[in-house]
């Protein structure tokens, strides 16, 4: 299906030297200029051709010397080699963990475990361009926001988290807040070094070890972060970084000396984790799929919903769990704000991923645009409507055309599975009461939109979603402080906040 | 002389939807006292019956949780206000059940009430504690309030038959759950006595829904239904418990399990601190963060 997402492909190639191409309005009407070509330079990024593991405050080679390939998405040409981790590794890692926990992190008062947070906080703040560089060459997302959103988020994380280390008597009145010990993270490649900051950050400020194990397509941003333990001169084995494929994270969630496991990523993994440590005492939180519904009323400020319909979808290529995949528009706006999204999506651009005017990077990897491409293909063999905008895209990299889909009905595949991938399915509904039955019939509920200026319906609406997030007249807004986590089979558990902590601790009587 | 007066004896069984049906199944198993004297018949609870339950305790979902807070507040203390009506019977029971002199069961009894006056207070309160307003670094209005998770399959101590079945229920229908109960499968009368209590309290029917039967025929299929959102798996004998949660992960339901180290049977359900506790009611909670754009 390689040519349903580049129609225009041989008839105007872009050239090498200007990886992103001219732009086109809707409807075929090409835009009367051109960008030029914005780079970030690649310079900062200093790849190494390989890299080791992370364990015990020291790199290593995978068990069996096996190293894996990390493809930048955007070029598909190899980054740098990187250590395959292996079940034998990750028991080397738990074990330093567990070492570091007995020795050292866990008997550190809280008010130096703190300055240590402070320090990477600070560090990552120090190195943030050449973080967002790397980011963005490994996983394909437009510098603008890994630059903008990830990096400083998830210096935002340890900085936030570093204040609670010393204060976890006043996060929980009446009870002793006690580090459950070691924990086992595994994260997705869709937000690498954010969903690190996530995962590391609470786990370390409540006096927890860490082992974690990055996206096998996105190591290099982990990789990086282990240098900045080694700056910050954390104490060995308190955070130790295990790249490696599924398997091996399954071993991680299995070994019996790990006693928290949190995991972000699809809810098919999800319940293969849960059952993963079923019949166990380890604590387990699980941030999982979603197809959010993003609600727009009539009486909706239109200017603003576009904003946010587009940066609920078209955010980080919409790969993004709480993307608001579906939009649910009142009948009697539908026809005009349509028009006006699809006038919107011509003046997205897709490209570089390293150019400063990108909208929409690379996605992330071969198999996820064979996902995307399928689920889009079957939507229109179901029937719906596909609109996607003149624009042209690179020669090479694994791209996909901002794509809308209108007709949709609620059984259609595309209605139902999380493609993530930059594909907008469209919905109408009448009365308040319809939305609500359409945007909670899923058995998602990570998050949801709502637009109107009516404040009343606003919190009727709120209370009616059976989501973890609701973003009112906004969407797609993240902030260390803020509870995030899912409803049913999005997961449970919340990241952020002082609700955050919880996932980390064992609560004792004083 | 007139002749002596025999007994009218109570018929034991399930409580669905605020009826008091006996099972599809026509089954019934025999209970005995602790000195293996015959107490009563008691239903044998068929997957039937409990899909029966679980949608009672959906239909009442939303009505109870749309509820407001002190009024889930005064319904539980009105539950108390009738169990201590019915003290005698249930002192009666429980030393029955459990094997305990009369004092030692008064106690219990005792207990179980004043468990359902101190959650009833915390109906209006626990959103104040596990709320936030969260004071993001950019311009919107954002909080997290707790919501109730749905229903809850609720798998009641084994032996504690009317305390520790209390002490693990009051937290979940306080914030607005519903439940099915698997009622302790050798001590199962005190839970449907105070099933009977439910029905003329003024809790809607099917927010609290009770079966007795066999745990290794009912707790596979509550633990597997999709339409069962979480699972307290306090009274779960501990050769089922992998298998619980395996069939439980398949749709992902929130898990309230025991500790393990800590035995149901000499769980101290008598000591306050430890058996009355707002976590158990955070438990079963979802928090929802709510944005909002602060401008003129």
């Amino acid at each position: 299906m390689t040519t349903q997402t580049r129609p225009d492909r041989a008839i105007a190639p872009a050239s090498p030297a200007r990886p992103i191409a001219s732009w086109g309005l809707g409807d075929g009407q090409a835009i009367p200029w051109e960008y030029a070509p914005a780079p970030e330079s690649r310079d900062l990024v200093k790849l190494k051709d390989r890299y080791g593991l992370f364990i015990g405050g020291r790199e290593v080679a995978a068990s069996d010397g096996a190293y894996f390939t990390s493809v930048d998405p955007a070029t598909e040409l190899p980054l740098a080699e990187v250590a395959r981790g292996t079940a034998a590794d990750m028991d080397r890692a738990v074990r330093a963990a567990r070492g570091a926990f007995r020795r050292r992190w866990g008997r550190l008062p809280g008010k130096e475990r703190a300055k240590y947070l402070y320090r990477i906080a600070r560090i990552l703040q120090e190195r943030s361009r050449e973080f967002a560089v790397l980011e963005s060459m490994d996983s394909g997302k437009p510098i603008k926001e890994s630059r903008d959103v990830d990096v400083p988020l998830a210096a935002a994380h340890f900085w936030y988290y570093a204040g609670w280390a010393d204060k976890l008597e006043y996060a929980f009145p009446g009870r002793v807040a006690r580090p459950l010990g070691v924990a086992g993270q595994v994260i997705p490649w869709n937000f690498p070094l954010l969903m690190l900051a996530w995962k590391i950050a609470p786990a370390l400020a409540a006096g927890n070890t860490v082992v974690l194990k990055p996206a096998s397509t996105t190591p290099l941003s982990a990789l990086l972060f282990a240098d900045v333990c080694r700056q910050a001169n954390l104490p060995a084995g308190v955070v130790n970084i295990v790249p490696g494929p599924g398997e091996v994270g399954m071993s991680l969630v299995r070994h019996p000396d790990v006693d928290k496991v949190a995991f972000t990523g699809s809810t098919e993994i999800g319940r293969k984790i849960a059952a993963g440590v079923a019949g166990t005492d380890k604590a387990l939180t699980l941030e999982l799929g979603g197809k959010a519904a993003n609600i727009v009323f009539e009486d909706a400020p239109l200017d603003q919903a576009i904003e946010g319909i587009v940066n609920g979808i078209y955010f980080n290529q919409g790969e993004v769990c709480c993307a608001g995949s579906r939009l649910l528009v009142q009948e009697s706006i539908a026809d005009p704000l349509i028009d006006r999204l699809k006038d919107r999506l011509a003046t997205i651009r897709v490209g570089d991923p390293l150019d400063k005017n990108t909208d929409v990077g690379a996605i992330n990897s071969r198999a996820q645009l064979e996902k995307i491409t399928e689920l889009v293909a079957s939507g229109q063999a179901e029937g719906a409507e596909m609109y996607q905008p003149a624009c042209n895209l690179p020669e090479r990299g694994y791209f996909f055309r901002p794509t809308l889909f209108t007709n949709v009905a609620q059984s259609h595949r595309i209605a139902r599975e999380e493609i993530f991938g930059p594909v907008l399915s469209v919905l109408t509904f009448r009365t308040p009461e319809e939305a609500v039955e359409k945007a909670n019939n899923t058995p998602y509920g990570l998050s949801a939109g709502v637009w109107t200026e009516k404040g009343s319906r606003i919190l009727a609406m709120v209370k009616r979603m059976k989501a973890g997030v609701v973003w009112a007249n906004t969407f797609n807004r993240f902030d260390p402080t803020s509870p995030f986590g899912g409803y049913k089979e999005s997961g449970y558990g919340r990241e952020g906040g002082r609700h955050g902590l919880i996932s980390y601790v064992r609560l004792e009587d004083r | 002389m007139a002749a002596p007066r025999i007994d009218v004896r109570k018929t034991y069984k399930l409580y669905i939807g605020g009826e008091f049906p006996r099972s599809e199944s026509g089954r019934s198993y025999e209970v005995a006292g602790s000195d293996g004297a015959p107490l009563a018949n008691a239903v044998r609870g068929s997957r039937k019956d409990l899909r029966d339950a679980v949608r009672a305790a959906r239909k009442a979902f939303e009505p109870w949780a749309a509820r407001t807070a002190m009024n889930r507040g005064q319904v539980l203390y009105r539950v108390a206000e009738l169990m201590e009506g019915r003290r005698d019977q249930f002192v009666t029971e429980v030393a029955r059940a459990e094997g305990l002199r009369d004092a030692r069961a008064r106690a219990l009894v005792d207990l179980s009430i004043d468990r359902w006056v101190w959650y009833a207070g915390w109906a209006d309160k626990i959103g104040q504690i596990l709320g936030s307003s969260n004071p993001v670094a950019a311009p919107y209005f954002n909080f997290t309030i707790p919501e109730p998770t749905g229903v809850v399959g609720l798998v009641a101590s084994e032996t504690s038959s009317l305390l520790g079945l209390v002490s693990r229920l009051a937290p979940v229908v306080v914030s607005g759950n519903t439940t099915v109960i698997i009622a302790s499968e050798t001590r199962p009368l005190p839970a449907v006595t105070l099933a009977e209590v439910l029905a003329t309290s003024d809790l809607p029917g099917g927010v609290v829904n009770l079966l007795t039967g066999l745990k290794h025929e009912l707790l596979p299929v509550l633990a597997a239904h999709v339409d069962v959102d979480a699972l307290d798996l306090w009274g779960a004998p501990p050769d089922m418990q992998a298998a619980l949660e395996t069939a439980a992960a398949d749709d992902i339901k929130r898990l309230a399990r025991r500790p393990r180290g800590v035995a149901d049977a000499r769980f101290d359900w008598t000591d306050d601190q430890a058996a009355q506790r707002p976590e158990w009611i955070a438990a079963f909670l979802e928090m929802k963060t709510v944005w909002h754009p602060v401008g003129m």
